[in-house]
């Protein structure tokens, strides 16, 4: 086997999608617990405490690493779930906890000093004193870096805070500052902060209007699209509004990330691993996605210097279209 | 309501990018006329906007304190240059109380009292009791927090006072692009601060002409004012001490006169809603999130 060029993290949202991972070469996986402690608590997703233990053995006869993410705010009062989340994380063996609150780390840090903790990206730790106060007070290991920088930013970073940071390499642009945005609770009182889902889909329909559809979250409407014109979910900051009487994606356009074109890149800024975003997508994207990847570092850590060409991707990204985010033009 | 200690109203850091001689004469006045015991003064949203009040920053800050005015510098949302670091850090070597909004500002301060900001998830007492053992003193929730939660999170610490935003348009995001740059089809380097364009922010409407959202640079903001009066009795009774009244350009003084008058018992919650209406415009009232509500929705 060749030297690993970077980590490839990847999504699990059920059982079949991380066994779908760990076979198309995933160097980690990371999933969540059935339950408002992650930010992907949909319908239909994520594990329970047997299927992690399962997961987990699977993952590890195949060398592979599993990282849960519990990674959303418990409300006052309520932490029972979150510590229990950490509790079951380690009892099960897992290789990582990926966190975001304060208390929560501040439990997982006093109660399971050797299970290993991960900032997650709702932390939206952009800095270097941000990453050390992380690091001072909960031994952070590693720090999953918010989408909104430039390589040369994230590349400028890593040389201050000198430890592993994980980058979004595939999935959705996110624009706003992750864990402290609560566009989605205004328009339908469900929080991603603390109950882990953005337009949550009890809260979104779709219907027929002039042989356009119309998207809505909450009673609120969100974008109007021809048939066939690429539209993206409807959470609030992928919409279409009016702004001085022109309407637009005043946020961001209907277009996933796809960073395969700049892995040598991110290497090169010292980046220590690739997250692929998707515990929500089937599992024929996460082995679609995964092993393109696969194939590509594994070409990388070769050799390999040509950019490698992303055509078989196309069809995964969000609206069919896709960009390298802020990695290349910084967002400035 | 004798037994708790009394309310305070405090004037929440200006959001939108006014000029130098608007934010002048809007300091001034307040320190002359509003019943506010509080002011936090700085720039939240976007560092390029931060020259442009500095020559009057000393001469403001001067004057409320001469009014008696308690005088707390804001610091940015979402820090990323190296430039807003040292900032970060001349304003924590000025000496006066900060308000930390990024977790960074918290680091800076390294243990020294100061005031977490609503743009630092405190939602829980494990949060909060980490960070007053970092030197918090006073926590300003998160606009998202139900009622609930604020009664479990404000009840029986001594060491620490919690403040809640009563009046104005509620922060939802902070982003590191610029919407009003978009908006105006610019970028965030060549932008020539519109945003000063619109002094209570740009109006987002939907595409079926619901004025929803406004746009304040990288920060997004309802569109409608959250107005907690009604609500005051309850929030004191719960732990809160400070009132949070986020400048909007409108009568602020007059603002803060009425919401001073229902906390003394001279006006009636209900009564005081019906007189802020003329002062607001058009503009919507919300309190869903309070509620634990959509935080569009009115009760």
């Amino acid at each position: 086997m060749s030297p690993r060029y970077l980590e490839l993290v990847c999504p699990a949202g059920t059982p079949a999608a991380l066994r779908a991972a760990v076979d198309a070469g995933a160097d980690s996986v990371y999933c969540g617990f059935r339950d408002c402690t992650n930010a992907r608590n949909y319908p239909g997703l994520n594990f329970d405490v047997d299927e992690l233990r399962e997961g987990i053995a699977y993952a590890h006869a195949r060398d592979c690493k599993v990282l849960v993410a519990i990674n959303t705010f418990p409300p006052a009062g309520g932490a029972g779930p979150w510590q229990r989340a950490v509790d079951q994380a380690a009892a099960a063996g897992a290789d990582a906890v990926i966190l975001a609150d304060i208390g929560v780390l501040d439990y997982a840090t006093r109660r399971h000093p050797g299970l290993r903790r991960h900032l997650s990206v709702q932390a939206s730790a952009a800095n270097a004193p941000s990453i050390a106060f992380y690091r001072e007070n909960f031994d952070v290991k590693r720090v999953v870096l918010p989408r909104v920088l430039s390589v040369e930013e994230v590349a400028e970073l890593i040389e201050e805070i000198g430890m592993e940071t994980e980058v979004f390499a595939f999935g959705s642009v996110g624009p706003m500052s992750e864990g402290r945005c609560f566009l989605s609770s205004y328009l339908t009182g469900l929080s991603p902060t603390s109950e882990g889902a953005c337009a949550p889909a009890s809260h979104v329909t779709y219907t027929e209007q002039d042989g356009r559809m119309l998207s809505k979250l909450g009673g609120t409407t969100l974008n109007c699209f021809a048939r066939g014109e690429p539209a993206a979910y409807p959470t609030p900051c992928k919409g279409r509004y009016v702004t001085n009487g022109r309407a637009s994606y005043l946020f961001e356009e209907p277009i996933g990330l796809n960073a395969i074109s700049i892995l040598p890149e991110l290497k090169h800024a010292g980046v220590t691993a690739l997250k692929i975003e998707g515990r929500q997508r089937s599992r024929a994207y996460v082995t679609q996605v995964v092993t393109t990847f696969r194939q590509a570092l594994d070409a990388l850590a070769c050799g390999a210097a040509a950019p490698v060409p992303a055509a078989e991707l196309k069809g995964e990204t969000e609206g069919g279209r896709e960009t390298r985010g802020a990695y290349h033009r910084g967002w400035r | 309501m004798n037994a708790l200690a009394p309310a305070r109203l405090t004037l929440g850091p200006l959001l939108y990018h006014w000029s130098a001689q608007q934010r002048r004469d809007f300091y001034l006045r307040i320190a002359d006329e509003a019943p506010i015991d509080t002011v936090y003064l700085g720039e939240v949203v976007c560092s390029k906007r931060e020259p442009t009040f500095a020559p009057h920053r000393t001469a403001v800050i001067d004057r409320l304190r001469a009014a008696g005015k308690e005088v707390i510098v804001s610091t940015l949302a979402l820090v990323t240059t190296q430039r807003e670091r040292e900032t970060i850090a001349e304003l924590i070597a000025g000496g006066l109380m900060v308000e930390a909004n990024d977790v960074a500002c918290v680091q800076l301060l390294a243990g020294r009292p100061h005031v977490v900001g609503p743009y630092i998830n405190v939602f829980n007492e494990g949060a909060r009791d980490f960070l007053v053992g970092r030197g918090a003193v006073r926590i300003v929730l998160p606009v998202e927090m139900p009622a609930k939660s604020i009664g479990i999170v404000a009840a029986g610490d001594a060491r620490v006072e919690f403040e809640v935003q009563a009046f104005g348009r509620q922060p939802l995001s902070v982003a590191m692009r610029c919407y009003h740059a978009r908006a105006h089809g610019r970028t965030k380097d060549h932008c020539q601060l519109v945003c000063g364009l619109d002094s209570n922010g740009l109006t987002a409407n939907t595409i079926d002409g619901t004025e929803i959202l406004t746009i304040n640079g990288t920060q997004t903001l309802t569109h409608g004012h959250v107005v907690l009066l009604a609500e005051l009795g309850a929030l004191r009774r719960a732990g809160v001490r400070h009132f949070r009244l986020s400048p909007q350009d409108l009568d602020m003084v007059r603002v803060a006169a009425l919401y001073r008058d229902v906390l003394d018992g001279r006006e009636e919650a209900l009564a005081a809603v019906e007189t802020l209406r003329p002062l607001t415009g058009n503009v919507p009232f919300v309190n869903g999130f309070l509620h634990g509500r959509e935080g569009l929705a009115w009760t």
